[in-house]
């Protein structure tokens, strides 16, 4: 008798626990379900958002803090993967977006690439394999202090860099942390005047956020095959380097990815990207987050540069988040598909198709299992 | 600096591509007329004796409003000396420059006219890049009174566009033009830096957009608020 009422007590408490979780996870499904990608949002929503994503998601979802800003806040990423079937390792894409604060469209639209997985990552069979084999990190915002001054009120807006205080003998705040990079540090198209929005800061990677990035990432990069790192705006896709007179040994192939990349793009609302190095079709400039990628063996390393071309610059209209979002991720997707088939030589397909099989039996066994307990 | 044929793709021509734009704004601009440059096909440049370099452009440009696009040829010449000088600018276009927004631009000036109170407005656009209908006209008209800002201060180290404008403010006039004060804000693309200016100007249909006094603001580092120009 006693045996029994202990198994069922703790047949109970399994069952209950299952429900609260699944109840959170319903809840936290809801809520990214209702989420608007096609609106601006502050910085605690967006934090709040990253926890409903891992939370609705843990079979694909993870996340991570591995950095602070200088006013102490928290660098977050979103980690996605599946596990590989032959539990071979797995290869990392790296997405970072908001080094510039002003430039609301880049953390809109990691935030619109994420959605885009988690909704589609079950049925798009494509997806799902690369997932398998990737894992794919999302930072929505790097330059958090700098995200949450630009919300502060209308003549804060416009702000670019980090909001690091002022060095001596200076009254002007922040570094742009797009020259801080450890990538020909200080050399080309930076200054070290602090009050300069491109003012690169006291020494390579003495910022606390470019160092947080060259941390996470300097830890995985024999696994990485992709860096992208999104801007707005000029509607560019650039490749590195910066510096005009050194040039990437892959050169050609960035170049061809990159046209590829920004052919997709223009397939959908009609704009054209245009592909070079910075100093190329932009200007020349040193310590970038894509530089210092390409510099320690990332093969693969660009800066998208998203709408528009200057009617509205930085000051995108909410409108236009959907189709710039759109396009972006269709060139995101195509540089992500290509260096994936460069490392896996796709035509692992019916593998997965197995695999993929016995992960639905095993999910819907799950799902009654879970269905039961909420009835309980 | 790249001499002879450019890559129209690369930045030397499209940053004198873009003085193109400002010289059209400038000269062609009004509430129901806006260029923007959409494209370079081509580009070639020269050193002119001891005074600048001259650039020749083939290009596409649209107008924004009504949404069409049209080739245009084009000469920038940028003149070096001790002096600033303009950029000094030539452009033939077939059809894009010829003018049918007169009944437009009479309606609005006359309803303007008859406004029992001033204009005013801010932020156009406001942080979400959203403008209400109604102060359209007096974003176009921002746009087209810093054309000239941005075409006197344009040179081959730099690429203008108009980030914003933070205020503007129509003022009584005895004589048959409408007289605004406002503040702009530029993006100067190279430097990434935001500029404030403040500008004096007046519209009428048939004289256009003619800017009376246009004066840099210094950049308040410390300040969080722009300098009040009120």
């Amino acid at each position: 008798m006693e045996k029994t009422t202990r198994t069922l007590g703790l047949f109970l408490m399994i069952l209950s626990i299952a429900s609260e979780t699944s109840d959170s996870l319903v809840e936290a499904l809801e809520s990214t379900q209702s989420y608007d990608y096609t609106k601006y949002h502050p910085m605690d929503e967006i934090y709040g958002w990253m926890e409903d994503v891992e939370r609705g998601n843990p079979e694909l979802v993870s996340s991570a803090v591995y950095g602070h800003t200088y006013e102490r806040r928290n660098i977050t990423l979103l980690k996605f993967g599946l596990e590989n079937p032959e539990g071979r390792e797995k290869k990392v894409i790296w997405v970072d977006c908001g080094i510039h604060a002003r430039e609301w469209i880049a953390p809109a639209f990691c935030q619109w690439f994420v959605k885009e997985i988690v909704h589609s990552y079950k049925t798009n069979k494509k997806l799902e394999q690369m997932l398998q084999n990737l894992d794919v990190y999302v930072t929505p915002v790097i330059n958090v202090d700098g995200y949450v001054f630009t919300w502060a009120n209308d003549s804060t807006r416009l702000w670019r860099k980090s909001r690091s205080t002022p060095p001596a003998g200076s009254s002007c705040h922040g570094v742009d942390l797009n020259r801080n990079f450890n990538a020909n540090w200080g050399t080309v198209g930076v200054s070290f005047d602090s009050c300069a929005n491109n003012y690169c800061g006291k020494s390579a990677g003495s910022e606390p956020e470019a160092q947080a990035v060259m941390d996470v990432v300097g830890g995985m990069i024999n696994r990485t095959l992709c860096f992208l790192t999104i801007h707005s705006a000029g509607q560019l896709v650039l490749l590195p380097y910066g510096h005009p007179e050194i040039s990437a040994p892959n050169y050609d192939e960035l170049v061809s990815v990159g046209e590829a990349a920004a052919a997709e793009m223009k397939k959908l609302h009609g704009m054209g990207y245009t592909v070079g190095t910075s100093p190329q079709i932009l200007y020349p400039n040193s310590g970038s987050s894509r530089d210092w990628a390409r510099l320690v063996g990332i093969p693969f390393s660009y800066t998208f540069e998203l709408r528009d071309k200057g009617e509205f610059s930085h000051l995108l209209p909410e409108e236009q988040i959907q189709p710039a979002c759109e396009e972006a991720y269709a060139g995101a997707l195509s540089i992500i598909s290509h260096v994936h088939d460069k490392a896996f030589n796709s035509g692992t397909l019916p593998n997965a198709a197995v695999s993929g099989v016995a992960l639905m039996i095993f999910s819907t066994i799950i799902s009654v299992f879970v269905t039961t307990g909420v009835f309980v | 600096m790249a001499t002879g044929e450019l890559n129209p793709n690369h930045y030397p021509a499209r940053r004198a591509a873009k003085v193109v734009q400002h010289y059209l704004n400038t000269h062609y601009g009004s509430p129901f007329r806006l260029f923007g440059l959409h494209n370079v096909q081509s580009g070639n440049a020269e050193d002119v004796a001891d005074s600048g370099r001259k650039y020749q452009l083939e290009i596409s440009v649209q107008e924004i409003i009504s949404n069409t696009t049209e080739n245009c040829s084009a000469e920038v010449l940028f003149l070096r000396g001790d002096q600033q000088h303009s950029p000094q600018v030539q452009v033939s276009c077939a059809e894009l420059l010829k003018s049918n927004t007169a009944a437009q631009e009479e309606a609005l000036f006359q309803k303007y006219k008859m406004n029992q109170s001033l204009l005013s407005a801010q932020n156009l656009p406001d942080s979400y890049g959203h403008i209400e209908p109604d102060n359209k006209p007096l974003w176009h008209l921002g746009i087209v009174a810093s054309s000239s800002v941005m075409l006197k201060e344009s040179t081959e180290n730099t690429l203008f566009n108009m980030a914003q404008v933070a205020h503007i403010t129509q003022l009584a006039t005895e004589n048959e033009q409408l007289k605004f004060d406002c503040h702009i804000l530029l993006h100067e693309m190279v430097s990434q830096e935001i500029i404030h200016w403040k500008l004096l100007f007046t519209w009428s249909p048939p004289e256009g957009v003619k800017v009376l006094q246009m004066e840099q603001l210094p950049h308040c580092h410390h300040c969080e608020k722009p300098p009040n120009t009120n």
